[in-house]
């Protein structure tokens, strides 16, 4: 019908239709469309939503110690984009709204490798910024590069989407307007992964931490250190505080090993945990110690090997063997496996989900114009995610998500050779996050 | 206060550290004082090592088949390499010899990583070596022990070849002044494809060993460059027992500072490097003039 109409249309219809839209615009219940539609320049926009693609930017380490999580990150990010842009069952479910492409636009993701670190990524964005007049900016995959690109975002004056990021700080002191978190973090981790290891190990035991020289160990440790102390009596005995790119942990695991511990709570990530975790067995302290991971990584498992992380206790973002209780995980997995050849970590999960809710927002928002995306958020509307429904703090712009508790499979037990961990406990997040003004969350302005 | 047993464990730790940095060095020192050429694509040798000899024991899974693939291997690529690029920068700027080393190991590490990925991989010690060893004051992994004996074999062995030999006695002499060398009537240029396929094996031999302690990765190479500099400038530009006497020293440092603050190995290993600038600018064992 809509092309019969269109054949016969006049010139002075078209206008008439293009006033009354422009009209419709003005009154209440599309407060978006007419905010948009009058406000000055901020940041890319208009000028980066004016062509028929819309281009966003990822600055995620394909170099250095955590190289094998990023690239498995950025994955989830092309394979969002590729279902934005086809319009695939998914995202569908995800963000209903979009159709083959975003408010009509295809999606195009630019990429550069950051290194995990802060001053590379901020220079990737800023030239994808200068080159292609990107309208919105993802990666992380160390805290450090996630708490920089917040401070970029909120000057620029254009969206974040922090990649794995588990730093309190990302969504805490550090936080901005204009910058979100899909993942879990230190303080969820903690309190979803301490009440478990309360109830399986009891209270009052030793524990050691390994902990990488940065924004996400320091508040990860702190957070569970803060935890186990309070609600179990547990004490640190030492704390073995190592610069991220680390090869040989043979001195920390030395003071590890005097120090009486029962427990080795390892906060090292990426290839940091594989060295210092295989360390740890070459002296002795696995399996005398029991180990912990409180912020599980991809590929642990998978670079360690089963004998290592066999009744280990582990908080994550999600895990594929989900896809037997969540239909929307299982269609991810399905997509994931199928184009890339492996079952989907962590990262990718994250990557996924925050740009499916992204598109999400901007697609109910109807508008690229970034502070009405970023009211979007706010509302703190009950949206799907592939673990359930979930929502945005509009305080800290925290996304309340649950925390899965895992434990390593032995070898015998694994079903496939990706088959490492077992789901114990999905955590609900409502009851594991602080109160919004704990962490010092201050978000600064729209414009 | 100072707890005895930790301590003693910690030297063990900077031994074999310091070992392992020693034999990198050597080889980084010997290019360097023989060719005058800061090879920064040296970590990458010793990533090459690691990878080589990864490959072979995945074939063969013989530990002795590994270490002997990843150093010819490495020493293979060194005498290509100079073949091929460093002969054409011995009579340009320095800085052109660090761009052009510097981008060859961006080559090296990322055509490692297209062809393998960025995750780990493991390479076990040989079963007798798998384990711990009980000291009586210590208990320490068994591989670690029998490495600080392989690295020093693989010290003494080089030892040999640059001072009990003729070949080793040509060498010397490059370092010395390479210009009286080829106007007696040596090939200089023969002897420099040796010693850079010599330099890179010690570096490609020190990958391979250490594999079962690190689990080999495309950018393994760039700490530990970034360590053999300074056990070189400590020791002494060109300096092979130079090279010995600052990597033990530095593995020292680095363990003995971990023990009170892990969070000032580093420092410390930087102050001491700086300290032997200003006291004695040509290193521990160096010879003042030397290039």
């Amino acid at each position: 019908m809509f092309h019969d109409l269109k054949g016969g249309l006049s010139r002075r219809r078209v206008m008439q239709l293009g006033a009354s839209v422009a009209g419709a615009a003005l009154i209440p219940g599309m407060p978006n469309l007419a905010w948009a539609a009058g406000e000055p320049p901020i940041g890319t926009w208009p000028a980066g939503s004016q062509g028929d693609t819309v281009s966003v930017g990822a600055a995620v380490p394909l170099t250095g110690s955590y190289a094998a999580q990023g690239a498995d990150e950025l994955k989830g990010w092309e394979l969002a984009v590729e279902h934005i842009n086809t319009g695939h069952e998914l995202m569908k479910k995800l963000a209903p709204k979009v159709d083959k492409g975003l408010l009509g636009k295809k999606v195009k993701l630019l990429s550069a490798d950051s290194g995990a670190k802060p001053n590379n990524a901020v220079q990737s964005q800023q030239t994808f910024i200068n080159d292609n007049k990107i309208i919105m900016m993802t990666g992380s995959t160390s805290s450090a590069v996630a708490v920089a690109l917040n401070k970029f975002a909120q000057r620029e004056k254009i969206l974040y989407l922090a990649g794995i990021s588990g730093s309190n700080d990302t969504t805490g002191k550090d936080c901005v307007r204009y910058g979100f978190r899909q993942n879990f973090f230190g303080q969820t981790a903690a309190a979803a992964i301490g009440p478990v290891l309360l109830k399986q190990f009891g209270k009052g035991k030793k524990a050691a931490f390994m902990t990488p020289d940065y924004t996400y160990g320091h508040t990860v440790t702190k957070s569970v250190n803060d935890y186990l102390t309070a609600n179990g009596g547990w004490k640190m005995v030492t704390n073995q505080v190592s610069p991220l790119g680390t090869q040989d942990y043979s001195q920390y695991l030395t003071n590890i090993a005097n120090s009486g511990a029962d427990f080795l709570i390892n906060v090292n990530w990426g290839r940091d945990a594989v060295l210092s975790t295989q360390q740890a067995k070459q002296f002795g302290l696995l399996p005398k110690m029991t180990l912990v991971i409180p912020y599980q990584i991809p590929f642990l498992a998978k670079e360690v090997g089963a004998e290592i992380t066999e009744g280990v206790f582990a908080a994550t973002d999600f895990w594929w063997t989900q896809e037997d209780q969540y239909p929307l995980a299982k269609l991810f997995v399905d997509a994931f496996k199928k184009k890339y050849g492996y079952r989907p970590e962590w990262g990718a999960e994250n990557a996924y989900v925050s740009f499916a809710h992204w598109a999400r927002m901007v697609s109910e928002a109807g508008t690229f114009y970034p502070p009405a995306v970023i009211k979007q958020y706010e509302k703190g509307e009950t949206i799907p995610s592939l673990l359930g429904d979930v929502h945005y703090r509009p305080e800290d712009h925290q996304c309340i998500r649950p925390v899965v508790i895992v434990r390593g499979k032995a070898k015998k037990a694994m079903k496939n050779d990706e088959d490492f961990w077992e789901v114990l406990e999905v955590v609900p997040g409502a009851g594991v996050m602080q109160k919004p003004d704990e962490f010092g969350c201050k978000l600064g302005d729209y414009t | 206060m100072i707890n005895w047993a930790n301590f003693i464990s910690q030297c063990f730790n900077g031994l074999v550290l310091g070992a392992l940095l020693a034999l990198i060095s050597s080889g980084l020192t010997i290019i360097y004082g023989t060719l005058g050429v800061l090879n920064l694509a040296h970590g990458a040798m010793f990533m090459l090592g690691g990878y080589a000899g990864w490959i072979a024991y995945t074939y063969t899974e013989s530990f002795l088949v590994a270490a002997a693939a990843g150093s010819l291997f490495v020493m293979i690529v060194g005498v290509v390499v100079e073949r091929i690029i460093i002969r054409h920068f011995y009579t340009r700027p320095h800085e052109d010899q660090l761009l052009v080393t510097f981008g060859l190991s961006v080559v090296l590490v990322e055509a490692v990583r297209f062809a393998f990925g960025s995750l780990s991989q493991r390479v076990p010690p040989p079963a007798p070596l798998v384990g711990i060893t009980d000291l009586g004051f210590m208990i320490y992994p068994t591989y670690r022990l029998a490495l600080l004996g392989i690295v020093a074999v693989a010290l003494l062995v080089l030892y040999f070849v640059l001072y009990k030999t003729r070949i080793g006695m040509i060498v010397r002499a490059g370092i010395e002044d390479s210009v009286m060398v080829d106007s007696l009537g040596i090939n200089v240029y023969r002897v420099f494809m040796l010693v850079f396929g010599i330099g890179a094996m010690a570096a490609g031999f020190a990958g391979i060993v250490n594999a079962p302690v690190v689990s080999i990765a495309p950018d393994m190479g760039e700490a530990i460059l970034v360590q053999t500099f300074v056990v070189v400038v400590i020791g002494g530009v060109g300096s092979f027992p130079g090279a010995i006497i600052g990597g033990l020293i530095a593995g020292e440092i680095i363990s003995i500072t971990s023990m009170f603050n892990p969070g000032y190995s580093y420092i410390m290993l930087f102050l001491a490097m700086t300290l032997v600038l200003v006291l004695r600018p040509h290193g521990l064992l160096g010879q003042a003039g030397r290039e």
